[in-house]
């Protein structure tokens, strides 16, 4: 069939549409954020899937979703039928894939950080951003690590910083036995916190029945997670920190970092390693130690 | 700080012979069946229901007045019911 000769897949496969086995099906992949999706949204895919595909849809291992057994030639209908539920086609391939999120201090009693601001703001900054080999963003709320994000190229964890407040402290004791990390001890109505045992889990704070903490809130990243056909488990390289601006500034030297130092296929460990992993630890220090300066002096 | 000499309680439950969920459940309906005001002392194992249920007491709206450490594995959590306004 000349027709078919003329499918440029690659194109198709950019668009979020996966070529199944069988001929000219394809399952279109959804551009989720941070795993969340409107009922509206919900109805549009419904309605798709009733109509040109077979009835369900498929969730993947990475909060999206895909709509399988969607005939090639109604591409363009698809796309125009999910566009007025705000639907949009998701990507594959080497370029920014979807972020992945827990729900975050929406909704979330254990959460840190609002990850659903973070992983929109992610989403819109970086997703489907051509680079040499895929590049995923995980995003979670606490130490509980709901959404794995050691498995990711970049990680994203919720933590805080607590200082305690003398003047409302009740010396119950709760925040003793809430800490998992042993780090806080209660003598004589005085509270110590070892800060080299903190985890920044905000457990304390949170389970405090005076509020008798303060909570600064920030993030721990980590890098070069591969849970694929290689395993590596993202590791962090710089300490946590409370500034959005330095978590994007981190983000940015990783992307620019991978898009120069990347072959065709790789991931980011893979260029880390031929790089050298010190030097990359050094360079991401570096941004590191520049942002958070910078700030410093700003606050005075 | 640790004298609670001055807090009267009002009913106690025993949570050392069920696990969590079951801990907090059982330390919720102690509460529903108490007056506003009135305090609960709550017997727990440590470990999890220690860190665990002091943190969805607050939650709920009661006021934590005191987590005694009785040294034998247990704690009693003193909870002052807190009504709902609605």
């Amino acid at each position: 069939m000349a027709a078919e000769t003329q499918i440029d897949f690659a194109t198709l496969k950019k668009g979020g549409w996966m070529r199944q086995k069988q001929k000219n099906k394809f399952a279109l992949r959804i551009h989720v954020v941070g795993g969340t999706l409107t009922a509206e949204q919900l109805t549009g895919i419904q309605k798709v899937a009733d109509k040109y595909g077979r009835g369900y849809v498929h969730l993947t291992a990475r909060q999206s979703l895909e709509i399988p057994w969607l005939d090639i030639k109604d591409v363009e209908n698809i796309k125009k039928d999910l566009a007025e539920y705000g639907v949009s086609p998701s990507v594959c391939g080497p370029r920014v894939r979807t972020t992945t999120a827990c729900q975050g201090s929406c909704t979330c009693p254990s959460a840190c950080i609002d990850t659903q601001d973070i992983a929109q703001k992610i989403d819109k900054r970086y997703f489907a951003r051509e680079l040499p080999g895929k590049f995923k963003f995980g995003c979670t709320g606490c130490q509980n690590n709901c959404l794995k994000t050691e498995e990711n190229d970049i990680g994203i964890k919720g933590g805080e910083r607590v200082e305690w407040i003398a003047d409302k402290c009740i010396s119950c004791g709760v925040c003793v036995k809430a800490c998992r990390s042993n780090a806080i001890t209660l003598k004589d109505g005085k509270i110590t916190i070892d800060r080299d045992l903190c985890n920044y889990c905000g457990r304390c704070a949170k389970a405090c029945p005076v509020d008798a903490y303060e909570e600064h809130p920030g993030f721990l990243m980590s890098w070069g997670g591969l849970y694929g056909n290689h395993f590596h488990k993202g590791k962090p390289i710089v300490p946590f920190f409370e500034s959005e601006d330095t978590l994007f500034k981190l983000c940015d030297a990783t992307i620019d970092f991978f898009k120069n130092n990347a072959k065709a296929g790789d991931r980011l460990q893979f260029a880390i390693d031929r790089y050298g992993q010190d030097k990359f630890d050094d360079m991401i220090k570096k941004v590191y130690n520049e942002s958070e300066n910078k700030k410093e002096e700003a606050d005075g | 700080m640790a004298d609670t000499s001055d807090i009267k309680i009002d009913e106690t439950v025993d949570i050392t012979d069920v696990v969590c969920p079951v801990t907090f459940v059982k330390t919720k309906v102690a509460l529903e069946e108490m007056d506003d005001g009135q305090v609960l002392s709550v017997h727990m194992n440590d470990g999890e229901p220690v860190q665990n249920v002091p943190r969805s007491v607050k939650e709920e709206g009661h006021q934590i007045l005191k987590l005694i450490d009785n040294n034998d594995g247990t704690y009693d959590l003193l909870v002052r019911k807190v009504e709902d306004d609605e």
